[in-house]
């Protein structure tokens, strides 16, 4: 059986069965590896994507589960055109290893689409599901105050 | 990088930087005594190990592990400051594993607090000592905090070195003197104006002799240094194009997980893969003994079928059950220490002279549960082996897959990526062996290797549980006698013993690394240490021994402290201020960002003073009560490095060092049931998160004589700082870890 995604505007037929997680469809099937494997139950974030403009994490959604169109960590913006929020990140210096802040980012980037200008608490409460080991936190905090500040100037 | 490097590049007058007076560094020891490994393309030279000069621009070989320190950034700075370019403008690369970059600090055994000191016969044979290892054992590892001691002098001496050659030729090609030339954004720059760039010299000087010795940059002309540069692999990592081992991609490649014996070190008495080979996606299901491989055609695809393999296993090699690893740990105390470190006086009489203060703490083994799961790629064509993996030791890696593999050293490669976190985690060869081992059966495919959360997590080396008896006496508002008697398994026996065989015998010095040369005066110390003989694998975790011997000795100053009437912080300071003054300095520095005199209502705060890594850190945790329940509100880091190289990255090592270790105190804790791990996925080990984690502030002090490590040196002091912060909250000492077994925290 075959599904249709769209990923980053782009169209898509996946031949694969209808439960293996989009996850794993994006990395193994799409090359998009931007998106990473943490947990794979939902606990530490590090596969968050966009689905229909909304933050899901990747290992959690089935192939067949897919109802819109998928925004991923290069969909956001790339090393030559960086997003506003990806530019608050390099303001910042946020990435230690590096390997949560995709989940980071895409996380950070649908609070603020939800709420432009998030206080420290709503930040917190946003953000609680992404795991840092590095200890980031602080940084991604300031970068995500960074981009609400970018975004409003325009 | 491209556009959006120029973005944060700072430009700078070169100006005529004086170097009259300049020290003359050596070149043979730092540069040639070895091969160089590096094979530039047409077009491009290489003047030494650690650089190539191409017409597109200037590559760094920073040959050490990236995993989140920002080590290449600091290792490319070094080289760029003497080559009068801007860091930005370089390309960092890792670069391919060789002898030629043997960490020449690893074994040195961390500088003490003494520094003043001169050097007696055996301290200077240790040295000269320490550097002929690593070197005999061609140890590229990045661990123990040594990157920047060991890079300091050999990257700039290899700038310099290159500086010096262009210049060379480029006097030849404009007909000017040396002397009048100078060094400016990545050429060479004649008193007329007249410029070449390096990349078009590259070759003339490639043909030249490298000089026999180089003045290196004073300090007071860094231009780069010693400044908050910008990492250079900011971008990549903020656009998702950062590759990682996991992120590896090769045509034909398959996609493949395993599942070794959860026994550690046991194996497979019989397996069943019918059901599993008959799963959508599956190719084969290979026999590794130890457990069974799965290689398909997607990821997950292997996970389900690797999980619908039955399988009978053998019974583990140790007790099975927590109760009974710790009581094999306690018991280590009633043999014969295997060290004894008389620091001063006569501890036995001094106990005999007063009231004893006594306590027993416990800690946990520990997982390093680093954001990447375990991984490799390994492909075997045409009998080389090439393999890519997130590893801390590539040329430990190399070996060890060649003896799998049945082949030659030098007919495996081995490629280091970036790596999602290593904590000492990736200092283990195994995730790049067991690829070697699935690629063996498996000739002519490239295949991926990735390890479930569940499986990185059951199979670590970890951090070993440990256990402590103390005994002090105070007097007069001052410790008199501080006793401590310290058991854990060995982790340099066995380390040592998986890396060349056996296990050296002897005292164990790194055992007691955190609880001996701690610069407290006290008149009469003795610190003793026990060698628990368990078979649990255990490991390298961030700040090692330092981990659990932080943990005792500060939990019990702090106990002394309050049996001797004092302010905690003032009672280490009487101690510390008249044996090392930057280690007083960081304890003051941390008083007054806390305003530690005036602690507002209603909280409890805790400090904690930690000599590792060459790096003295004093850290103060505050807590509060919540009705969620105890909540870590904010905590002050003052550290001493030495020389400060890219302060905020100090910075945010110190504040993740902190969040690691709080991490662990909070919530972190390995059981073991029938002999398997009982933890699995971030559910049963989580750490700090954003909500949970406190505001931190960092102060990074100069003072010390010696550069000290960044990486580790901030884990120890957080974990008693945060038990002594709950002590003034609640009256309640905490001697067992993790903490939530005896407080509630908010979550």
């Amino acid at each position: 059986m075959s599904f249709f995604l769209s990923v980053n505007g782009t169209p898509h037929d996946v031949a694969l069965p209808e439960e293996v997680p989009l996850l794993w469809v994006l990395r193994d099937e799409l090359g998009l590896t931007g998106t990473k494997y943490g947990c794979g139950i939902g606990a530490c974030g590090a596969c968050t994507v966009h689905i229909n403009g909304e933050a899901r994490r990747a290992c959690q959604v089935a192939l067949g589960d897919v109802d819109g169109p998928v925004t991923t960590i290069e969909g956001l913006g790339t090393p030559e055109n960086p997003a506003i929020i990806q530019r608050a990140w390099l303001a910042s210096q946020v990435p230690q290893c590096g390997y949560c802040q995709s989940g980071q980012i895409m996380q950070a980037a649908s609070l603020l689409a939800r709420n432009p200008n998030p206080d420290d608490a709503e930040i917190d409460d946003a953000m609680a599901g992404n795991l840092c080991r590095c200890g980031t936190y602080k940084q991604i905090r300031a970068a995500i105050h960074e981009a609400a500040r970018l975004m409003r100037e325009g | 990088m491209g556009r959006i490097a120029r973005y944060t590049r700072r430009t700078f007058l070169v100006g005529t930087a004086a170097l009259a007076g300049g020290v003359a560094f050596g070149i043979w020891e730092k540069l040639r005594v070895l091969p160089n490994p590096l094979k530039p393309e047409e077009g491009a030279a290489t003047l030494n190990p650690y650089l190539i000069v191409g017409a597109d621009g200037i590559t760094v070989i920073a040959p050490r592990a990236e995993m989140g320190q920002g080590v290449q950034s600091t290792l490319a700075a070094l080289v760029a400051e003497e080559l009068d370019m801007d860091p930005v403008s370089l390309t960092v690369l890792h670069g391919p594993p060789a002898q030629v970059y043997y960490n020449g600090a690893l074994l040195s055994g961390h500088a003490t607090y003494r520094d003043t000191a001169t050097p007696g016969l055996f301290e200077a044979a240790a040295d000269a000592l320490s550097e002929i290892m690593p070197k005999a054992l061609s140890l590229q590892v990045t661990g123990g905090s040594t990157s920047m001691v060991d890079g300091f002098e050999k990257m700039r001496i290899a700038g310099a070195a290159a500086r010096e050659t262009l210049k060379r030729a480029g006097a030849a090609r404009l007909g000017v003197g040396v002397d009048a030339l100078q060094t400016r954004d990545g050429a060479v720059v004649a008193p007329d104006g007249r410029k070449l760039s390096y990349g078009a010299l590259a070759g003339e000087a490639a043909a030249l002799d490298l000089p026999k010795s180089v003045e290196l940059r004073p300090q007071s002309a860094w231009k780069y240094l010693g400044r908050d540069t910008p990492r250079a692999d900011t971008l990549a990592k903020s656009t998702g194009t950062a590759r990682f081992g996991a992120d590896m991609r090769l045509p034909g490649m398959r996609f493949a997980t395993v599942r070794i014996c959860p026994r550690l070190g046991a194996g497979m008495v019989s397996f069943d893969a019918s059901a599993a080979e008959a799963m959508p996606g599956v190719e084969k299901v290979l026999d590794l003994g130890d457990g069974i491989a799965v290689v398909a055609t997607n990821t997950w695809l292997a996970m389900q079928a690797a999980e619908a393999v039955e399988i009978v296993w053998e019974e583990a090699p140790y007790p099975p059950t927590t109760e009974a690893l710790e009581r094999d740990i306690a018991a280590a105390l009633d043999g014969k220490a295997n060290t004894v470190f008389r620091e001063s006086g006569d501890v036995a009489a001094a106990l005999g002279s007063g009231e004893v203060v006594r306590a027993e703490y416990r800690v946990p083994y520990l997982a390093h549960a680093t954001m990447e799961p375990m991984n490799a790629t390994a492909w075997l064509r045409d009998g080389a082996l090439d393999i890519w993996c997130g590893v801390q030791a590539p040329l430990l890696a190399r070996d060890r897959a060649a003896k799998v593999a049945g082949l030659k050293a030098g007919d495996v490669t081995v490629h280091v990526p970036f790596l999602g976190g290593g904590f000492g985690r990736r200092t283990e060869p195994d995730a790049a062996v067991l690829a070697a081992r699935v690629a063996v059966q498996m000739p002519g495919v490239p295949v991926k290797v990735m390890w479930s959360r569940e499986e990185d997590m059951t199979h670590d080396f970890y951090r070993p549980g440990a256990v402590a008896r103390m005994a002090g006496v105070v007097r007069d508002g001052r410790a008199e006698a501080f006793d401590a008697h310290i058991a854990a398994p060995s982790v340099s026996r066995q380390s040592t013993a998986r890396i060349v065989g056996f296990a050296p015998p002897g005292p164990d010095k790194l055992h007691l690394d955190g609880a001996i040369d701690q610069p407290y005066g006290i008149a009469n110390k003795r610190i003793s240490g026990y060698l628990a003989d368990v078979a649990v694998p255990v490991g390298f975790w961030r700040s090692v021994a330092a981990s659990f011997n932080g943990f005792f000795h500060e939990s019990f100053i702090d106990e002394l402290a309050h049996a001797a009437g004092a302010d905690p912080l003032r009672f280490r300071l009487d101690l510390i201020a008249p044996v090392h003054a930057p280690s007083a300095q960081v304890l003051e520095t941390v008083a007054r960002m806390s305003d530690w005199a005036n602690k507002p209502p209603g909280v409890g705060r805790g400090v904690a003073f930690t000599w590792s890594f060459g790096t003295a850190v004093a850290e103060v945790i505050e807590v509060r009560d919540s009705p969620d329940g105890i909540r870590l509100t904010n905590a002050w880091i003052a550290c001493d490095v030495g020389t400060a190289l890219n302060p905020r990255n100090i910075r945010t090592q110190m504040q993740g060092a902190l969040i690691y270790g709080l991490s662990a105190a909070m919530g972190g804790e390995i059981t073991f049931d029938g002999g398997e791990v009982e933890q699995a996925n971030f559910p049963d080990y989580d750490a700090l998160r954003m909500n949970t984690a406190p505001r931190i502030e960092v102060e990074v002090l100069q003072n010390n004589v010696r550069m000290g490590g960044v990486g580790e040196p901030g884990t120890p002091p957080s974990m008693p700082a945060l038990a002594n912060a709950l002590f003034d909250l609640t009256g309640k000492r905490a001697r067992v870890l993790p903490l939530s077994r005896s407080f509630d925290f908010a979550l």
